[in-house]
């Protein structure tokens, strides 16, 4: 009946409202949306990175005005780590024109991937996503320096090849690997495969359910069975310090135990207690607040309660992590300015400027960030670089640093990315080819 | 052939050739198996008195454990926390009892169940909230409660170590059982519990007031969540990754049945167990990750055999 | 007194048979099918469109898939999120198997994969019963999910584990993918759903529906009066399954478009179950309710609650988001225990003697 109509339309109306959303203001600002998840099991990671993208961006309005008088507005979308909740993330932000979208789980990226190049909406997942889209020419609008999962497994393998005396000492040697079980985790087994054939070395696996965090116990009673010569995590969330954790429990050598980068948070590290001392994980960000440009933040924000992160928390790992991609973010900006003469850019113009994203140690010393990662350049073809990376130990209260600066193997991961980069296109024919030019 | 030599004969010798792995093994389901108990107590209890199956136990578990620490964190001492936490528990299941169960009262299972659901999205929000949704360490020398292991060297060069924590989660685990089971058979409330359950109609014509009775078993259910909290969060930081383990609780129950608190501690174990042997003997020969199906094929083909569960009361219909 | 239903003579049997005998809900319903085809494809949003209309849409879909077998067989699943996911990955390999095949064509046979599976995990209905069977399913449910990681030629071995939609065309319009345009992904869904809808309908008010629902109000009754119990349950978990198979597929195929294993978890099982009980079980229209109330009004709350000015961060918005709903379901459950669709029932019979209290 006409009742029944007239309800009907007062809901859908209601509901469409919710496509109204307030778009920013064209004066002299621009707006980028931040993806995070401040709630549900990946909540302990999640957080500090959340904190540390929100304060760089707060610092740079604060201090600079914006990048070039340019304010840059941004807010946070809660996705909790869900597939579900990241694509509806990733409307608002073309509904709001957001300038990059930072998905911060590889499996939104992996959503988004294929929606990029027709939404016109750029990419950036730093260090995590699909390794295969370091290729530029197949993903001109995704971007992931300064290196993918795969020049981090050669980096963990090279590392532990040196702690041997050479890549031939591994034959014979058996590697565990944990890992989340899940597109993030299961990303550099083919790579660890392959180079268990070829350099001799047995490859435990160790998968852990998502849903099964928190209870890791099996896991690790397989690896005291295996007792393999080295443990490799590649663990997120809440995954992490009952890693660290469990592996106490079974008095696994913590010297013997390494993560990649995204398992290198403080808490992470303090689940295991003072018997995790020894852990190590990669990294390719320094820890702590000893920079011109963190004092910045220090001051501007933190001090100034614009800032949610405690105060103790300031300066660890995750945080820095959160302010690097923030820093790609502004530096992209900047270059996108510079190219295309306009002070407020669409998300057109951020593309070029991630695609000419170039910071050298002069840069950083002028950002007051000397030291604080190592220099990143990307290109066309090469949307992630194989940037070096360092390993970092824990103190047991602390990170410090337990090598220097290294490169990946990039002569091998190269060729593997540009295979999977193939295979991935095949898969999802038909794949429009790159019809952007090429900005540098 | 070699199938059958893989699933029969092989993980048999495995076990045999290393016994202090296969006594950790068992000691690691046993652990387990106890602290999957204490949170099937929970439901229990409920379903017990009212009928009703508490969606939100696992949510409770993780609320009372965020309290705590939350209270300790903002500086009040252990043992005050402790007590402010069952205190706050208490509140809360007076107003569960009053908001949700007396307005609901005799509406079919599902509509309570539908209800325990929402209550579970209002704590989730609730928690978050105040608490913030980082993980926290659980205040566990605070409590008084023992850290450390101790290595028991098992046969020639087998060691077996066992975590002081889980030793006191299996002590605390069987004292409220034991505590749980003489309340109920010797003590006054406790018969009144069981007269509700039975029949609300029957016993409020007997003079039982069912509001005070469902206040005291939630009540109840909260102090189990408390320790349960505890003991989870000893083991691995308190975030709320742990409401879904609560879902490991459904195969004990079933294994136990539904209304029995010595049912919850035997399926508790059995489930326990049989998941850890059949997870690191038979796992690798399905790719690994078996764990998280196993414990329901084992409580599915009990019910297969007996629907009621071990210790269940036999549901007789009548046409 | 002004809504009038009176007065309204058949003169067949097919008039007397109809789905809607009522003018008023005949009229209504083609007002609604005239603003959901029509208008709302012209004045939405695309944000509108793909992260609400769409979602919404499936989503009711794998709500009646549930509310046939729990509502009107009376069996309590708790695998939804498995046989959704049954659907999707069959969809999956037919396509990559197929790739010049039709896609509604292979969405709808997608579905029958997921009947399969479904038939297969309602055998222990046959001997258990109420909570326990829901346990039961929950072994289906963590089973499928193990196999949807551990099984490489269910996602043909691709290293991320995940699936995605490539690009399939109909007619020369595009259907999926990234240049499907969200207009022809949404009358896509509608009239998918529309379609199965009028099916479920059919089956409900036949044989096979009211065998199912005298299963659910006593089954051994139902048994010494001569319905197979065997029939009557399996049959429900095979319809149930082929739809929530086939609301899978659309799932992945038209909202998502990439899909790890974990987004057919557990989570949407309760997902969907809530949405089946608050919408009220047993009764179709009760599925679009409950669908309408858990899955837009979160996102209307997420989206309103900034725009009046509480603005407390994003996550504390998903904190009061989960607070109110929690509140709204137990106020609701107060109000009406048989769920929205009892309270639209309720509504109209008031609207019948309306301006009077009462008859």
């Amino acid at each position: 009946m006409k009742l029944k109509a007239l309800i009907a339309g007062t809901l859908l109306s209601g509901v469409l409202a919710c496509g109204a959303v307030a778009t920013a203001s064209a004066e002299d600002t621009v707006y980028v949306q931040l993806p995070t998840y401040r709630t549900g099991p990946y909540a302990g990671s999640g957080i500090p990175i959340a904190n540390g993208m929100a304060d760089y961006i707060t610092m740079l309005n604060e201090r600079d005005g914006g990048i070039n008088g340019v304010k840059i507005v941004f807010d946070e979308c809660e996705t909790g780590y869900d597939t579900q909740k990241g694509v509806e993330c990733y409307e608002q932000a073309k509904a709001k024109k957001s300038l990059v979208f930072n998905p911060w789980s590889t499996g939104i990226t992996l959503a988004v991937i294929p929606k990029a190049g027709v939404d016109k909406m750029p990419i950036l997942s730093m260090a995590y996503g699909l390794s295969a889209a370091a290729d530029g020419k197949a993903f001109p609008w995704v971007f992931n320096p300064p290196m993918t999962y795969w020049d981090g497994a050669s980096g963990v393998i090279k590392y532990l090849a040196e702690r041997e005396g050479g890549i031939d000492k591994l034959k014979g040697k058996k590697i565990g690997f944990i890992y989340l079980d899940a597109g993030y985790g299961k990303e550099p087994i083919p790579l660890f495969e392959q180079f268990a054939t070829q350099y001799g070395y047995t490859l435990f696996k160790y998968p852990v359910p998502g849903k099964e965090m928190q209870n890791q116990s099996s896991q690790w009673l397989n690896v005291r069975r295996d007792k393999p010569d080295y443990m490799v995590i590649w663990g997120w969330g809440a995954m992490n310090p009952t890693a660290v954790k469990e592996a106490t429990k079974i008095r696994y050598p913590m010297d013997k135990f390494i993560g990649v980068w995204w398992s290198g948070g403080e808490d992470d590290a303090r689940g295991g207690g003072a018997q995790a001392k020894g852990y190590m994980t990669l990294n390719f960000n320094a820890v702590g607040t000893d920079f011109p440009a963190m004092q910045d933040i220090k001051k501007l924000v933190v001090d100034a309660r614009k800032s949610k992160v405690e105060p103790a928390k300031f300066g660890e790992n995750l945080y820095n992590r959160g302010v690097v991609n923030s820093l790609y973010m502004a530096e992209a900006i900047r270059i996108a300015q510079e190219k295309t003469g306009k002070k407020v850019i669409t998300a057109e113009d951020m593309r070029v400027g991630l695609e000419n994203l170039s910071i050298d140690d002069a840069r950083l010393e002028k950002l007051g960030l000397k030291g604080f990662i190592a220099p990143v350049k990307v290109t066309c073809d090469n949307h992630s670089g194989h940037h070096k990376m360092y390993v970092q130990r824990w103190t047991g209260e602390k990170w410090e640093k337990a090598s220097d600066w290294f490169d990946p193997m990039s002569d091998v991961v190269n060729p593997m990315l540009l295979a999977a980069s193939k295979s991935y296109t095949e898969a999802n024919k038909p794949w429009p080819e790159r019809s952007e030019p090429c900005a540098n | 052939m070699d199938l059958l030599n893989q699933i029969f004969i092989a993980p048999f010798i495995q076990m045999a050739g290393a016994p202090d792995f296969l006594a950790q093994v068992l000691w690691e389901g046993f652990v387990s198996g106890i602290l999957y108990a204490l949170i099937a107590l929970g439901f229990v209890l409920i379903f017990k008195a009212s009928g009703v199956f508490n969606f939100a136990q696992g949510i409770m578990v993780v609320f009372a454990a965020l309290t705590l620490v939350g209270l300790y964190q903002k500086g009040v001492p252990a043992i005050l926390a402790l007590i402010l936490t069952i205190a706050v528990m208490g509140v809360l299941a007076l107003a569960v009892e009053r908001l949700i169960m007396r307005p609901l009262v005799n509406q079919p299972e599902i509509i309570l169940l539908m209800a325990t659901i929402g209550l579970t999205y209002f704590l989730v929000g609730l928690g978050e909230f105040v608490f913030g949704g980082e993980p926290k360490q659980m205040i566990t020398e605070e409590l008084g409660l023992p850290t450390g292991s101790t290595e028991i060297p098992f046969g020639e060069q087998g060691v077996v170590i066992l975590q002081h924590i889980d030793i006191a989660a299996a002590v605390i685990a069987l004292v409220m059982v034991a505590a749980l089971g003489l309340f109920f058979s010797r003590t006054r409330i406790g018969r009144a519990l069981r007269a509700v359950a039975d029949d609300h109609q029957a016993a409020l014509s007997v003079g039982i007031s069912l509001n005070q009775i469902w206040a005291i078993v939630w009540f109840a259910a909260g102090i189990v969540a408390l320790a349960t909290g505890i003991m989870w969060g000893a083991r691995s930081d308190v975030s709320f990754a742990l409401e879904i383990i609560a879902l490991r609780a459904l195969p004990v129950l079933i294994l136990g049945g539904f209304t029995s608190v010595p049912g919850a501690i035997v399926g508790g174990l059995i489930i326990g167990i049989g998941e850890k042997l059949g997870e690191i003997y038979w796992g690798p020969l399905l790719g690994g990750g078996i764990e998280s199906w196993l414990a329901y094929m084992i409580a599915l083909i009990f019910l297969l055999f007996r629907p009621q569960g071990l210790f269940g009361e036999r549901f007789i219909e009548r046409v | 007194m002004f809504y009038r239903e009176a007065g309204q003579y058949k003169s067949s049997y097919e008039a007397d048979q109809a789905v809607f005998p009522l003018a008023q809900d005949r009229i209504g319903m083609a007002v609604i099918l005239v603003l959901a085809a029509a208008v709302v494809p012209f004045i939405a949003s695309n944000f509108v469109l793909e992260a609400i209309l769409i979602p919404f849409l499936i989503l009711a879909l794998a709500t009646i898939g549930l509310n046939v077998l729990t509502g009107y067989a009376g069996q309590l699943s708790l695998g939804t999120g498995g046989f959704m996911g049954a659907g999707a990955y069959a969809c999956y390999k037919l396509t990559t198997s197929f790739p010049d095949a039709n896609l509604i064509l292979l969405i709808l046979l997608s579905g029958f994969f997921a009947a399969a599976v479904g038939l297969v995990f309602g055998l222990p209905s046959l001997r258990i019963k109420g909570l326990y069977l829901a346990v039961a399913t929950l072994a289906a449910q963590f089973f499928l999910e193990w196999c949807f990681i551990r099984i490489g030629w269910l996602y043909n071995y691709n290293v991320s584990g995940a699936i995605d939609s490539p690009e399939r065309r109909m007619f020369g319009l595009v259907l999926t993918g990234p240049n499907a345009s969200p207009v022809t992904r949404y009358l896509t869904v509608l009239a998918i759903v529309l379609g199965v809808t009028v099916l479920v309908k059919n089956l409900v008010r036949g044989r096979i529906g009211r065998s199912w629902m005298m299963i659910r109000d006593m089954d051994i009754a139902a048994e010494l009066m001569g319905i197979r119990p065997l029939v009557a349950k399996l049959s429900a978990f095979a319809v149930s399954s082929y739809i929530c198979g086939v609301a899978g597929a659309m799932f992945v195929f038209f909202y998502l478009g990439s899909v790890e294993p974990a987004a057919f978890s557990i989570t949407l099982s309760f997902q969907i179950l809530f949405m089946a009980i608050i919408g009220g079980l047993g009764s179709l229209i009760g599925c679009y309710f409950g669908a309408a109330f858990l899955w837009i009004l979160p996102i209307f709350l997420r989206n309103v609650l900034p725009m009046l000015g509480i603005d407390v961060g994003a996550e504390n918005i998903v904190h009061l988001t989960s607070m109110i709903v929690g509140v709204l379901i137990i106020l609701f459950l107060i109000w009406e225990p048989h769920g929205l669709a009892r309270l639209w029932q309720v509504a109209k019979e008031k609207l019948r003697v309306w301006p009077f209290p009462y008859a």
